[in-house]
């Protein structure tokens, strides 16, 4: 393993939401780190808490109904951002931290030109004047690879296609030269052609950049293609982190297996798909014990119980999973019996 | 054992175990209901008793009083012995609407008072507290202020203001009725039968509409009005009814336009039904919702256009006690007597509310795209 | 965007043709014979009926209507029957008087109403949330004419008896010794008289304004754009006034269109309470005393107003909302 500083020390992250039914607990203790030019995948359903874990760096949770409750940290080079002011937030937001969302056609807005939208962040955070921001941001449209970015800098968000608008958030997102940019499934409404092209363009961006990159994506696919390591999410909660290759190799936990077996021309050539039966339950109530016990082909009695902490497969501290049978499912593990 | 206090409890105070269960839309108008009445009893039996014998207003003030009281008491009675039978209701489409309408407080509220204000207007004969045409002495009882024997005042004739707003609650509120009834027949046949068969039809019918829509409405009722003689309410119900169906008319066919792809009108259209018997057997009475609600809000709509015609002096005009035409006359004493224009005013202002708040909630329990 | 506002245009004349139709209809099918007003009963029968040659009543109604149709075409609305004068006199003098009522009103509506709908839609269910909306109710559903007898009660007669600082005139446009005012003294004398009038008219327009922005609001604030606009890092009023606002509004303009007809409904009631020299008044007046070329021109200028203001509202539109000028 790399020894990267840690850019990004989320520590027991729990996002809330008080709805008509009940508390929804859609992130409950979530921990990660994401060192300096490393792109950590987040992986897992819908439903799971990967987007709120995202929002939530941001606070950008609307709130109310949602709330970060106290005794979570998100520590972004050491400055805790939940006990940031507004003002110092804002600075973060778009300059430091960046972010690019799953819809590219809702995301922009329809009565602003893009260009606008892309100086926006310029001339805020970098102070530049109009015509320094105008050039800047024909710069960056062509870096994302937007054909006549002149020409593109003055058409509305209705005028180009998902693929191209998706490059603009990119070129937004990048903007300011962020040290960590978030993408909350990028390519995902994107036609699969082009969604090639999304994930090449962040993986050659990043390297030039050299920001760290956390991937939220439900395709292990994706995940297989750019992340150095992985955090597998379950119910609001981490199930699974290590490697990207051990991950892909040598799942520990029921759920990432599942996932596993599900993708196609994964596993075992003469075998079908398998999805993982049923839906992920409600965040208003989780089961008791373990969250994906109701799911899981290998549960057991003290699983509706209790569920274990994240326990460390091996000496390394980055590879854990949550679950009692973790070492004696799957593929063979060292220590374990 | 419980279910045995609880129906002691509603024959005494019926509506009283609906309320405290937190139902307090039927529970709340069956105990305001029976307690109103019990007292209307008490302290105007003489009034209620002569009633049987009076004119048709005072029968049929008398007879409110006794259904009210056999209502209030006989759907609590009822509702605590069948416990469940009322619940039982499915899933269709009007038990939904039915559960998301009692959620919403406010247009519950608004319901309770249009309901409240239709009683008072069929009970006016026997609570209001003199006859509103007649004259006190002129020397000692004009314009007298509020409080006192004149509860809201006397006007510049010596009559009491309040029986004259009990009686004008008795026109305002029949004229709604009667010219929504008109417009919303009207319109609803138009729409349907324009988005029904489109085409031409649709064209001619849907160029009237918009052109009736874009004009200043009050402007083409002052022409009517005036042209027509409309100083009985007779006339002025029925101007305000025809002029009043465009807007029902626009969105009965908006609803008719997406529910002619729909299966089941297909169905019927390939069975070989006539037009006619698909347009009122299955075209309207899915388009009901829609019509209830715009006809809701369009009676408050309608009390507020006749106020405003009789306050210009080309509706009903005085001595008929409507609520228009006593702002009206209060208008030239507004100095001396501010009460004279101001609570007519104010009963109209909570009545077209309730009508308005009681007509919002029913479009947001029938709106389904609203229900989550 | 010409050819847009020229199709409009096209468009509109039919409209105002069959409306005028309409108008005429309506007036000449009515029962009632005009002269009956204002002829002295005592005249003899063959005054009267020359009379009635003179006013070209004498002949049948579609070459009556052909007649008035040709002469509307060059601009003229006949003679007003009961002040001998052509009814094209009448409306420019008193046309100014209720444009100035109608678009103060009309503008403080919008002000007022959209600002407020954007505070309720920020503060979603606050205090002044619900105050505000429930109030809001109680003027939407209050008869213009009656909440305009309120203001004069208060802000004039009442401010009056207590004293108040400012009292503000209950009639007319303008004081009867204006002529003598000095510029300053002008300015401000026309102001006090249009603020109670306007305000009147614009409180019932503003509290539907603000429901309808409030939900709009409510509505855009929920869009993804929205968020991304908050990730870029920008302020919460550049948020709402830049990225909100702007597509909020688009809902919010059909108003203007949608309104007009409402808002000259509401002249004739704050013309005639406050006596204010205007078309609203006019068409009252001339109602009663069955002056049918003043009543065909006076309702025939309302129409043409709410037509063109409706295509104003649709010009906007198109300048507020970039995905229509595409088109």
């Amino acid at each position: 393993m790399t020894t990267r500083p840690d850019l990004l020390v989320v520590t027991d992250l729990r996002t809330h939401f008080t709805t008509e039914v009940g508390v929804a607990r859609a992130v409950d203790g979530v921990s990660f780190q994401v060192g300096m030019g490393e792109t950590l995948g987040i992986v897992g359903e819908s439903g799971c808490g990967k987007t709120v874990t995202a929002l939530s760096i941001l606070q950008l949770i609307p709130s109310p109904p949602g709330e970060i409750l106290k005794g979570s940290s998100i520590l972004f080079d050491g400055e805790e951002l939940l006990k940031a002011a507004p003002a110092r937030l804002r600075e973060i937001r778009g300059n430091d931290i960046s972010m690019i969302f799953q819809e590219p056609m809702t995301s922009l807005n329809p009565v602003l030109k893009v260009g606008h939208q892309i100086e926006e962040a310029l001339r805020l955070h970098r102070g530049l004047s109009k015509s320094e921001a105008r050039s800047a941001g024909v710069a960056l449209l062509a870096e994302v690879g937007i054909s006549d970015p002149e020409e593109r800098y003055d058409c509305y968000p209705h005028h180009l296609s998902g693929g191209m608008l998706q490059r603009i958030m990119i070129a937004i997102a990048l903007s300011c030269e962020p040290r960590v940019l978030i993408a909350d499934e990028p390519t995902t409404a994107l036609d699969v052609t082009v969604q090639a092209q999304i994930l090449d363009l962040l993986a050659k961006l990043q390297d030039r950049h050299g920001m760290a990159l956390l991937l939220i994506t439900h395709d292990l696919g994706v995940i297989a293609e750019v992340c150095d390591r992985v955090v597998v999410m379950y119910g609001g909660q981490i199930v699974e982190t290590g490697t990207t290759q051990d991950i892909l190799t040598r799942p520990e936990h029921p759920y990432t297996q599942g996932l596993l077996a599900s993708l196609p021309g994964s596993g075992d050539r003469d075998v079908r798909l398998n999805p993982i039966p049923g839906t992920v339950p409600s965040p208003v109530n989780w089961p008791a014990g373990c969250r994906f016990r109701d799911r899981c082909p290998v549960a057991e009695e003290r699983c509706a119980e209790s569920v274990p902490e994240l326990l460390p497969l091996s000496e390394e501290t980055t590879r854990l999973a949550r679950c009692w049978r973790v070492g004696s499912i799957g593929g063979p593990v060292e220590g374990s019996t | 054992m419980t279910d045995r206090r609880r129906v002691i409890l509603s024959a005494l105070l019926p509506g009283f175990p609906q309320l405290a269960a937190g139902r307090w839309g039927g529970g709340g108008l069956s105990l305001t209901v029976w307690l109103a009445f019990v007292g209307l009893l008490l302290t105007r039996w003489a009034r209620f008793a002569a009633g049987w014998g009076g004119p048709l207003d005072h029968k049929i003030a008398s007879l409110t009083v006794v259904a009210g009281l056999i209502g209030a008491w006989g759907w609590s009675l009822y509702d605590v012995s069948n416990p469940g039978g009322v619940k039982q209701s499915g899933v269709s489409q009007w038990s939904l609407a039915a559960r998301a309408f009692r959620k919403n407080r406010i247009a519950v509220a608004g319901v309770l008072v249009v309901v409240w204000v239709y009683l008072i207007a069929l009970v006016t004969p026997l609570i209001a507290p003199h006859d509103p045409a007649a004259q006190a002495s002129l020397l000692t009882a004009r314009m007298v202020g509020p409080g006192g024997e004149f509860v809201l005042g006397t006007d510049d004739l010596a009559r009491d203001v309040l029986s004259r707003i009990l009686y004008g609650a008795r026109i305002s509120l029949s004229i709604g009725f009667v010219a929504v009834g008109i417009s919303v027949t009207i319109g609803t046949l138009v729409g349907a039968v324009s988005g029904y068969l489109g085409g031409w039809v649709d064209t001619v019918l849907m160029r009237f509409v918009d052109m009736v829509i874009s004009f200043p409405r009050l402007v083409l009722l002052i022409s009517l009005s005036a042209l027509f003689d409309t100083n009985s309410i007779l006339m002025i119900t029925v101007v305000l009814g025809f002029t009043q169906w465009p807007g029902t008319a626009r969105v009965v066919r908006g609803d008719v336009l997406s529910l002619r792809e729909r299966e089941f009108i297909e169905a019927s259209r390939a069975l070989g039904f006539s037009r006619r018997r698909i347009i009122l057997r299955h075209v309207i009475p899915n388009v009901l919702s829609s019509v209830i609600v715009v006809a809701t809000l369009a009676i408050g709509n309608v009390i507020v256009l006749e106020a405003g015609l009789s306050f210009l002096g080309l509706g009903l005009l005085p001595p008929t006690p409507s609520w228009g035409s006593m702002v009206a006359g209060g208008r030239d004493q507004l100095l001396g007597a501010w009460w004279m224009s101001t609570f007519p005013g104010l009963a109209i202002v909570l009545t077209v509310v309730a009508f308005n708040l009681a007509g919002e909630g029913l479009r947001d329990a029938l709106d389904p795209r609203l229900r989550t | 965007m010409r050819t847009f506002i020229a199709r409009r245009l096209l468009g509109a004349i039919p409209l105002v043709l069959g409306i005028a139709t309409l108008i005429f209809f309506v007036v000449n099918l009515a029962p009632g014979d005009p002269t009956a007003r204002f002829l002295n009963p005592n005249t003899s029968p063959e005054a009267q009926e020359q009379v009635r040659v003179n006013l070209g009543l004498d002949q049948p109604l579609p070459i009556r209507y052909v007649r008035w149709l040709g002469a509307l075409a060059k601009g003229d609305l006949g003679d007003s029957f009961s002040h001998n004068r052509p009814v094209v006199d009448i409306i420019q003098e008193l046309l100014p008087n209720t444009l100035l009522l109608s678009f103060s009103a009309i503008g403080l509506a919008f002000i007022l109403g959209i600002l407020l709908g954007i505070l309720q839609a920020v503060r979603q269910y606050s205090l002044l949330d619900s105050i505000a909306s429930m109030v809001g109710l109680f003027f939407y559903s209050m008869p213009s004419f009656w909440l305009a007898l309120m203001m004069v009660l208060l802000f004039s007669y009442g401010a009056n008896v207590w004293d108040w600082p400012i009292q503000f005139p209950a009639s007319d446009v303008q004081d009867i010794e204006y002529a003598f005012f000095s510029p300053v003294e002008k300015v401000q004398d026309r102001l006090m008289h249009l603020t109670l009038p306007a305000t009147s008219l614009a409180l019932v327009l503003a509290a539907g304004i603000a429901r309808f922005t409030r939900a709009s609001m409510l509505d855009v604030i929920r869009q993804d754009f929205i968020r991304t606009a908050r990730a870029k890092g920008l302020s919460e009023p550049v948020v709402i006034f830049r990225h909100a606002l702007r597509n909020a509004l688009i809902p919010v303009i059909t108003l203007v269109g949608l309104y007009l007809p409402f808002l000259f409904s509401g002249t004739v009631f704050i013309e005639t309470v406050f006596a204010w020299p205007g078309m609203g008044k006019l068409v009252v007046d001339s109602i009663l005393e069955r002056d049918y070329p003043v009543v065909m021109g006076g309702t025939l200028v309302f129409a043409v107003m709410v037509v063109v203001g409706n295509l104003v509202s649709d010009v906007l539109y198109a300048v507020v909302d970039p995905r229509i000028r595409h088109d």
